[in-house]
């Protein structure tokens, strides 16, 4: 069962929303709308998030990803669609039932960190579960202990504006860890910060994903942190989600011209992996020696080929043989051209060139 | 001589004359014939208040009550502030106008008590409704913009010549700038913030309590401050309904053209003002430096003091 199910859910402000959907169902544009005095910010979105997935939604600014998270977790409530948390449907809940799902198992971690600014990092760390009344004792040792969890043990007792950026959305990402949600959302959370800064934090989530395996919604408008720290990745545009994919899926066939333009930024070397450039073993080859794991990204594979002129053995996490990559494989993955490969050669080769 | 009504009317053309000043009259009386239990319990209870409360000023000898207030802008907010509120309050004792001033003091706590207690609430309505807020706001024009004056007359018709009405029109008059700051403080919360509280699951009390309420903090503090100053200036108005203490003291001096009795009882207003300004303001802003209340803050917690010569040197740099 997925963690998220999201099924053709509309956001439509302005004047009767209701008849607006309907319009939209019927195939009026967004455009069409806004001359009638309703905005579509969300147009029939579906998705399903797995447990333990970091689905990103990537869009520009006024793509309606703000709106379809806040949708999520009914900070915003949807026009028509239905969005389920593990087996309850949001659209259900009066607001108390509402509140009881906000408090036990889905959390958010906004883009201007949305701190307390009269209480100190632990108290801030700690505001979820005083909200769910837990006593006051055991909300701060948690709060301590989700704080040490990003490195900010020496700092429970600091007032947020003492902290940096960075630190402040630790702080964030903390209170949100603390409540021990098995859905965490995420709103631009690393878009205010500066370029070093983001880094250091998508790798700090990357690894806390690894230990807990929570059920990750993040919203960016960077397609180069999408690509790095999801699983999966919807692209947004006008209210629309126009492709869903995997990042490896998603470069090499972008599906439309919009998503291919935004691919130009990416950093191929770091979104494809072994399993996206290997071709299949030919039947009776001798195996190479050094074997590569599926998820190894091309920057790591570069230095494997320039060493050694074999081909290498791309393995899954069971020791299974899916494939070899040689080393014109990784150099015309790496060049943004097409090697001969098959069947979905021809894909990459339109993909690419476009 | 003719009638003056008349000639305005055919000065402009012959518009009718619009009896409002009629119509007031007849529904300020309609309200006395028909309210005045109420005026009487609302008298009772002001005149008792502020009699009480005047007689708790006054139980401590006045050199020692300055120097407690002293003490307490020392905690407040710092040393310069307790000396020249020291030295302001005890040339109000030697000038005779202690009891006066104290009795001003008395009629402005409790008008800015019942203010506060009105003003804030409504202030909370308003910033969470459009509605309230748009309903409000003329009535607060209204009742900032009418010449202070007015309202002493339909005070009167009510409650006599004395304390009563002076307490009433002070209140109506300083109310305005509590609601609307209140308003604005709870408006100018960062919404991403609240938005948080909602996110966990907060009910929309705990919302106002834990967030919107000490956020505002600083805005709605303002507007106290300036209730208690606009108050002050009503209780002085108020000396001309017979509202006593300093008022009536100016009043006095206006009537016999004593000029130097009315400058110091001006001169004790000023004071009096610089004080509670000073003071009020001071609460407004917590984590302002200096003064004894946040030395001793300090000291209580000495780990925090480690900690802030941490900060200092480490402020800014990212812990990896």
């Amino acid at each position: 069962m997925p963690a998220v199910q999201v099924d053709g859910l509309f956001k439509v402000f302005g004047r009767h929303p209701e008849q607006a959907v309907a319009r939209l169902r019927e195939g009026a544009s967004a455009a069409e709308l806004r001359a009638e005095g309703s905005t579509a910010a969300v147009i029939d979105a579906s998705f399903s998030a797995e447990p333990g997935e970091i689905f990103v939604v990537m869009g520009l600014s006024g793509s309606g990803k703000s709106t379809l998270i806040r949708m999520l977790n009914g900070l915003l409530p949807p026009t028509a669609g239905s969005v389920r948390i593990g087996d309850t449907d949001l659209t259900d809940l009066d607001p108390d039932g509402l509140r009881r799902l906000r408090q036990g198992h889905i959390s958010m971690v906004f883009q201007h960190f949305a701190l307390l600014p009269h209480r100190s990092v632990a108290e801030n760390a700690a505001y979820a579960l005083e909200v769910r009344g837990v006593d006051r004792r055991t909300r701060l040792a948690a709060a301590r202990e989700a704080l040490a969890l990003v490195g900010l043990e020496g700092w429970v007792d600091h007032r947020p504006h003492e902290l940096s950026g960075g630190m402040q959305q630790r702080v964030g990402l903390a209170r949100a860890l603390a409540a021990e949600t098995d859905v965490l959302l995420m709103d631009e959370a690393f878009s205010a910060l500066d370029p070093l800064i983001r880094r250091e934090m998508q790798d700090q989530l990357l690894e806390l994903q690894r230990r807990f395996g929570k059920t990750i919604v993040f919203i960016t408008h960077d397609l180069n942190e999408a690509m790095r720290i999801g699983d999966r990745i919807a692209v947004m545009r006008d209210g629309r989600i126009v492709r869903t994919g995997t990042p490896g899926e998603i470069l090499t066939d972008p599906g439309d011209e919009y998503v291919a333009r935004f691919l130009a930024d990416v950093d191929r070397a770091r979104v494809f992996t072994a399993s996206d450039v290997m071709t299949p073993l030919p039947v009776g080859a001798t195996p190479a020696a050094a074997t590569v794991a599926a998820r190894t990204p091309l920057t790591e594979l570069v230095n494997h080929v320039a060493r050694s002129e074999e081909p290498l053995l791309v393995e899954d996490a069971d020791g299974r043989v899916l494939g070899i990559v040689t080393r014109t494989a990784v150099l015309t993955a790496l060049g943004g051209g097409a090697q001969d490969r098959s069947d979905d050669s021809a894909h990459l080769l339109e993909a690419l060139d476009a | 001589m003719p009638d003056l009504h008349l000639l305005a009317a055919e000065g402009d053309g012959g518009l009718p004359r619009i009896p409002l000043g009629d119509w007031i009259d007849t529904g300020f009386d309609w309200l006395k014939d028909n309210f005045d239990p109420v005026f009487d319990a609302v008298s009772t209870v002001t005149e008792g208040a502020v009699d009480g409360l005047t007689d708790v000023l006054l139980v401590l000898p006045p050199v020692l009550f300055a120097a407690l207030l002293a003490v307490l802008g020392l905690l407040a907010r710092s040393v310069v502030f307790a000396v020249g509120s020291l030295a302001g309050l005890l040339l109000v004792q030697s000038m005779q106008l202690w009891e006066p001033a104290m009795e001003t003091l008395a009629l402005l706590l409790f008008a800015t008590v019942v203010s506060v207690a009105i003003a804030i609430p409504l202030g909370i309505a308003a910033a969470k409704n459009d509605r309230v807020s748009a309903l409000v706001r003329p009535v607060l024009d209204f009742m900032q913009t009418m010449p202070a004056f007015v309202y002493l007359v339909p005070a009167v018709t009510f409650f006599g010549i004395g304390l009563v009405p002076g307490v009433v029109t002070t209140i109506i008059f300083a109310l305005p700038p509590g609601v609307r700051l209140t308003e604005l403080g709870i408006r100018q919360v960062d919404g991403e913030t609240v938005e948080a509280g909602h996110a966990f699951g907060s009910t929309p009390g705990q919302i106002l309590r834990g967030i919107e309420l000490p956020l505002a903090r600083s805005t709605i503090m303002a507007g106290i401050n300036q209730v208690i100053m606009l108050g002050l200036s009503m209780a002085v108005i108020a000396g001309l309904i017979g509202a006593g203490g300093l008022g009536g003291v100016v009043v006095t001096s206006i009537s016999r053209l004593d000029v130097g009795l009315g400058f110091e009882a001006g001169l004790a207003v000023v004071i009096l003002a610089i004080f509670l300004d000073r003071l009020t303001s001071s609460f407004g802003d917590r984590t302002r430096s200096g003064g004894l209340r946040s030395l001793m803050r300090r000291r209580r917690s000495p780990a925090d003091t480690d900690a802030d010569v941490e900060a200092a040197s480490s402020r800014r740099l990212p812990v990896v």
